[in-house]
């Protein structure tokens, strides 16, 4: 489970985060929505301990991120946004660095990668420099490279943005996938159709303010007889009067 | 199950040294594979500094050694009014060149000025009526001394024709029944006590500025790439999120960049190995002195150099926002070797206790010394390497603190 408790996080003048609650459960998707510069990439940077709050907290399966960032990044596996793999590498070699970066066994490290690269359907490039990848290509090393100390959190920052139709469906088969396996997914997107057919539950956020929260049937409810995309513009609206 | 590095059991991550073991790994592999890198730092830095070296030692060699015994050709105007004269100056080198067009002393001023002769001699009309009659005959010698490349030439013809006008006298003396040795009051003897290889100060300046400038040059690419480089391609915010204390990460891939560093220098040190042995130094009144002892030595004195150098090139490149930026601040880096020399050799400085707490300017006088042959001090060295590693942690320590600020990601 992933916790955020009102942070709030200024950069200068500008407060990106303005008292942030929302939590995401395991065995769902939740979908981090927003337009641009509403504080998505803050919200999860924040929780995946590169930035510091200024006020407020978060936990990662219970772990303060704060207090013991090191045992949080343990338990979640992140994909940056336009995460960026080293070129000289294979792809294997790029995944196994993450790996004894968390403390795999080569044996360990070698089934896991084997594995994961079997499942993503990279086999056939494994071994292939990353420099000539594609970009479905790279984010499914990245992906990859996330998962290999098989996290039960996993953080995406517009994951599918720059992804062809084919992998960006791909990359949500793989999310429903490790739902399924009962890990607590929060992707962040700006692009409301894309996350109507995958999350299970929605913040919405804007302004660094959440502006609506709950199941899509609940904001439906909320809101009835609107499309999920007028809820979104309308929270925003509201959020920015 | 055994683990790279020591993984802690109850926290299943690597250790601080297990991690910072990883990182350098990836970045010394990382790094292998790019050409331009090894490129570089294996072949530039260490080809560069030892070919030149032999190129200009060669040069200097050929000159001197040609200088010092080819005869000079001199205009010589007037030549027929003293043939004795001239007949003593060509015994010793200084053989009398065809004299077109140089009639007056102007002339001969304007031909020595617009660089057409290296000096001319001219005999005075009055030179055989005054010489006969035993009076003071004048020779005019003129030349360009800002003309560096003759100075040596003029030198040999002024001492050939001091030693004619001495001879002479001495045989006038002689003939009027004196003792020249009358004229000989105070004898002055010279001894040079400069050993041989002292006297290549500049050269040995450069010597060691190559070894310090290839060190840096050695891990000039991978401390950008695994700093500036790392941020640009946006493979720093995924590595934070290891669980690794980010001073590993940093500590990692400095340790790589002093690896390679090392390794340049010591194929830096087997180039001049090499080249040095094929250029012979006798003839500059030098002995080399720069065998596989000398080498071993000067990497001994050297090597502390190489992780300052690699603290001081990731500090920089950490504060750059890309690589092309790194690039920029880290050339000048490259130059901070030359300071030390020119301070040495400006001022003719010799290793004192003092001087060995400077890094670079401590194993530019311990290098200095070596190829000399001096004897050093072993306290001499064991400052030098405590001064610029206690230096190297320090700079470590900065960046390390750099990397905990958030900006570091840009």
């Amino acid at each position: 489970m992933i916790e955020v408790l009102s942070v709030t996080k200024r950069f200068g003048d500008v407060r990106a985060l303005d008292g942030v609650s929302f939590t995401a459960r395991d065995g769902r998707i939740t979908g981090l929505l927003g337009p641009n510069g509403a504080g998505k990439s803050t919200c999860l940077r924040i929780l995946s301990t590169v930035l510091r709050p200024d006020r407020g907290s978060a936990r990662i399966g219970g772990v303060d991120v704060v207090a013991e960032p090191l045992r949080a990044r343990r338990l979640m596996g992140v994909l940056p946004h336009a995460a960026g793999l080293y070129p000289h590498l294979t792809a294997r070699e790029n995944i196994e660095y993450y790996g004894r970066l968390h403390g795999l066994g080569e044996a360990a490290l070698a089934a896991r990668v084997d594995a994961l690269l079997g499942r993503l359907g990279l086999a056939a490039i494994a071994d292939r420099k990353a420099k000539g990848f594609s970009q479905g290509e790279r984010t499914k090393v990245a992906l990859a490279r996330a998962l290999v100390h098989e996290p039960k959190h996993l953080l995406l920052d517009e994951p599918t943005s720059g992804l062809d139709v084919m992998a960006a469906r791909e990359l949500r088969e793989w999310l429903k996938a490790l739902r399924a396996e009962g890990c607590c997914v929060l992707l962040s997107s700006h692009v409301m159709q894309e996350v109507e057919a995958l999350v299970d539950d929605l913040v919405i956020i804007a302004n660094g303010r959440i502006a609506a929260a709950g199941t899509p049937a609940e904001l439906a409810a909320r809101y009835p007889e609107r499309s999920l995309e007028d809820i979104f513009v309308s929270a925003v609206e509201d959020a920015a009067r | 199950m055994t683990a790279v590095g020591g993984v802690r059991p109850d926290s299943g991550r690597p250790g601080a040294l297990g991690a910072i073991r990883i990182v350098c790994r990836k970045e010394l592999l990382d790094n292998a594979r790019d050409r331009r890198t090894l490129f570089s730092a294996f072949v530039f830095g260490p080809l560069l500094g030892p070919v030149l070296f032999a190129v200009l030692i060669h040069v200097l060699v050929v000159q001197t050694v040609s200088t010092a015994e080819a005869p000079i050709e001199v205009p010589i105007v007037g030549s027929e009014l003293a043939p004795n004269l001239v007949a003593h100056l060509g015994a010793r080198g200084v053989e009398a060149a065809p004299s077109h067009g140089l009639e007056k002393f102007a002339d001969a001023a304007d031909a020595v000025e617009s660089g057409r002769y290296d000096a001319v001699l001219l005999i005075d009309p009055d030179y055989a009526e005054r010489f006969s009659a035993g009076e003071t005959a004048r020779v005019t010698l003129v030349y360009d001394r800002s003309n560096t490349r003759a100075g040596s030439r003029v030198q040999r013809i002024r001492a050939a024709v001091s030693s004619y006008a001495q001879q002479l006298g001495t045989l006038k003396l002689i003939a009027r029944g004196v003792d020249p040795d009358v004229l000989s009051t105070v004898m002055l003897d010279e001894l040079d006590v400069s050993t041989a290889a002292g006297r290549s100060i500049v050269l040995l300046g450069m010597l060691t500025y190559f070894l310090l400038l290839a060190t840096l040059v050695g891990g000039f690419y991978l401390a950008i790439d695994s700093t500036a480089g790392e941020r640009e391609r946006r493979s720093l915010e995924p590595l934070l999120t290891t669980p690794v204390e980010r001073s590993s990460l940093l500590l990692g891939k400095m340790a790589a960049t002093t690896l390679y560093m090392l390794l340049a220098l010591a194929l830096t040190l087997a180039g001049f190995t090499v080249a040095l042995g094929y250029v012979s130094l006798e003839p500059l009144g030098m002995s080399s002195g720069f065998g596989i002892g000398s080498a071993l030595a000067a990497f001994a004195v050297l090597a502390p150099f190489a992780p300052l150098g690699a603290a001081l090139m990731t500090l920089v490149a950490s504060f750059t926002k890309s690589y092309k930026e790194a690039q920029t601040y880290l050339t000048l880096v490259l130059l901070v070797p030359t300071l030390p020399l020119v301070f040495a050799t400006m001022l003719n400085v010799k290793p004192t206790g003092a001087l060995m707490w400077i890094p670079s300017l401590s194993q530019h006088l311990l290098v200095t010394a070596i190829v000399r042959q001096d004897p050093i001090p072993l306290a001499y060295v064991a400052q030098s390497a405590l001064a610029t590693l206690a230096a190297a942690a320090l700079l470590a320590f900065i960046a390390t603190r750099l990397y905990d600020r958030e900006r570091v990601l840009g």
